[in-house]
């Protein structure tokens, strides 16, 4: 269903910035803004949740430690027992140090790497994926401000254009 | 302009008059001769768990090496005097460990306000007044330090074996060490660092104060100056501390990062001491434009040296135990045999305990939750030093009682009284730092 939305255009960030809190004031729903840049701050000004990534990074990094004293003690205790440091005491527990670098190495990686995954598939992007930004200016030096339209299109036009818009269009949206 | 609340000073000499009695007492039920040591050690041996002489040859290892193997057949006579010199060595131990360990605070304190310093930080300034008033402890617990450790070369105890020329004369490593390790050239070496330290904290807090009734930025820049080079003064200094102070009352071993071992538990007891120092002024109405993004900060400090400390103490260990060279290896042995409680406790205490309270950031703004975290911290490197110290002087013999505990009150209420006293001689805010607008507008 397409639906109609409002794009406002900004040259300046600290310009977006009041715009976003001004629109926000007047109970205006922001779909996306779309920035070359992060911008510091842009998140809370327009009231997004904090991000849970933090979380998921903690949840994958417990599963890089299992994995690696899973792997650990199968290979140098179970499968081949192995006199390690001259201490052939052959218990996962007492050789535990020497595996400490592989169990903070794979904490890294799973942490790293599936955070990095996720965070592309939350953000909804992968391989091949069209880009969602409408308008080119934006990887550039434009910010884009979208908002949905309810019926209200010359108000909130008026009210874009107070707050320092650029350009502001309003276009059909697939979705 | 801070005022010195009655409570606090009230409780500051309170604290100091039980750790002065109860190390008083410490050191009146040492022994003094060989019968009344054994007499005590058949005492304890119920609550020790037994096993004393087995342990003990093992912690022989690097103290009377040299003297044991000569003596041979007069073993059993030789380990009851090794005894009593552990049981001697117990609460002069406890009194430099404690001692040591607030001074290590203040020092810490230093090096972190030396680098926001250098770096020109800009979130920092509006605590630089907590950060001096914790430096002032500098001067007299160094003095203390110092003190204690003219004691030691004057054969008042036995916390350094390599100062007994009776162990040198058997000890083959000690004589080819004895350029470096005698007591003279220890004690100018400890005059230096000590003098070094002093000055830049003196000079640089006089710059500060100076800056806020200036009218130009000169004082500041040369603030800058000053730090930039006192870094690199501490560094090296630091760690010959670290190897003079502590690392040779095992003479035998070395480590080579046990420098910056030791940096790395002061760094995070003195940016520990700044959060909870700057949490009480703000709780007491003053600071106000301290934000939870400063404690924010600091309480990632707090987090990031924790993970910094495990780090190297691992780094370390790991080497030395798996490369399994006696003469290095038997350090963690005596460790392993004769304190398992305080050695695996500090880990808990120093790693696991900080990483899992402090990983999320919501946690780091809540006050409460920083200044427990801090006491944890606090007790966990108290625990570090100790088991740096103790294996060596006292080796199974160890026990926190009353001189520990007495020093521990002792010195902490000295350095409280010291540090709060100094915090009312200058406003808390600084006037003029040119970086005090975007320390105040700090947010993160």
């Amino acid at each position: 269903m397409a639906s109609k939305v409002i794009q406002a255009l900004y040259n300046d960030d600290d310009v977006l910035m009041h715009a976003v809190k001004k629109v926000r004031a007047e109970h205006h729903h922001i779909e996306e803004v779309y920035t070359p840049f992060p911008v510091h701050g842009l998140d809370k000004a327009m009231g997004l949740a904090d991000t849970r990534i933090a979380i998921t990074s903690f949840l994958y990094g417990c599963l890089g430690l299992t994995v690696a004293v899973v792997m650990m003690n199968f290979i140098m205790i179970e499968d081949w027992p192995q006199d390690i440091g001259g201490k052939p005491s052959f218990s996962y527990l007492e050789n535990m140090p020497a595996f400490v670098p592989i169990m903070f190495e794979l904490t890294v990686f799973f942490a790293a790497h599936l955070m990095v995954i996720t965070f592309y598939l939350r953000s909804r992007m992968w391989p091949f994926k069209k880009a969602e930004n409408p308008d080119k200016r934006t990887t550039d030096d434009h910010f884009l401000m979208e908002i949905g339209l309810h019926d209200n299109e010359n108000e909130l036009a008026e009210l874009l254009w107070e707050t320092g818009a650029v350009e502001v269009k309003v276009t059909e949206k697939e979705s | 302009m801070y005022t010195f609340s009655n409570k606090l000073r009230l409780g500051s000499f309170i604290a100091m008059g039980l750790g002065f009695i109860f190390l008083v007492i410490g050191f009146m039920s040492a022994p003094s001769t060989v019968e009344e040591a054994k007499a005590m050690v058949a005492v304890h041996d119920d609550g020790h768990g037994g096993g004393h002489a087995e342990a003990a040859t093992e912690s022989h290892g690097d103290q009377g090496h040299g003297a044991e193997a000569s003596h041979g057949e007069e073993h059993d006579s030789s380990h009851d005097e090794h005894l009593l010199s552990q049981l001697k060595n117990r609460p002069w131990s406890a009194l430099y460990v404690a001692a040591f360990f607030f001074f290590m605070i203040s020092l810490g304190v230093l090096a972190f306000y030396a680098i926001q310093r250098a770096a020109q930080a800009g979130w920092s300034p509006l605590l630089f007044r907590v950060m001096e008033g914790i430096t002032a402890y500098l001067v007299p617990g160094g003095i203390i330090v110092f003190v204690i450790l003219l004691l030691s070369a004057m054969h008042m105890n036995h916390l350094f074996v390599w100062m007994d020329s009776e162990v040198v004369a058997h000890d083959e490593l000690l004589q080819g060490k004895a350029g470096y390790l005698n007591p003279t050239f220890f004690l100018i070496r400890a005059a230096i660092f000590l003098g070094g330290w002093i000055f830049y904290r003196q000079y640089s807090r006089k710059l500060s104060l100076a800056q806020d009734e200036s009218d130009d930025n000169t004082n500041f820049v040369k603030n800058f100056r000053w730090s930039a080079g006192f870094l690199v003064f501490y560094l090296v200094t630091e760690s010959m501390m670290s190897w003079d102070w502590i690392m040779s009352v095992d003479p035998h071993w070395f480590s080579t990062l046990f420098g910056w071992y030791v940096f790395a538990s002061m760094f995070v007891s003195g940016i520990t001491v700044i959060a909870m120092v700057t949490v009480y002024l703000k709780s007491k109405g003053y600071l106000e434009d301290v934000n939870n993004s400063h404690i924010h900060d600091l309480a990632k400090f707090m987090f990031g040296i924790s993970i910094f400390w495990t780090y190297l103490w691992f780094a370390q260990f790991m080497l030395i135990w798996y490369a399994n060279i006696p003469e290095e290896v038997t350090y963690y042995v005596a460790r392993f045999q004769d304190y398992k409680l305080p050695f695996f406790g500090m880990l808990v205490l120093n790693f696991v305990f900080p990483l899992l309270v402090l990983m999320n950031s919501d946690y780091k703004r809540i006050n409460w939750f920083v200044i427990m975290t801090g006491i944890v911290v606090l007790f966990g490197h108290y625990l570090d030093i100790f088991n740096m110290i103790m294996p060596a002087t006292v080796g199974d013999q160890w026990f926190i009682g009353l001189p520990e505990i007495g020093g521990i009150l002792f010195f902490g209420g000295l350095f409280v009284y010291w540090v709060f006293t100094a915090l009312t001689k200058a406003p808390l805010q600084p006037k003029r730092n040119p970086f005090i607008e975007e320390s105040r507008h700090f947010h993160y």
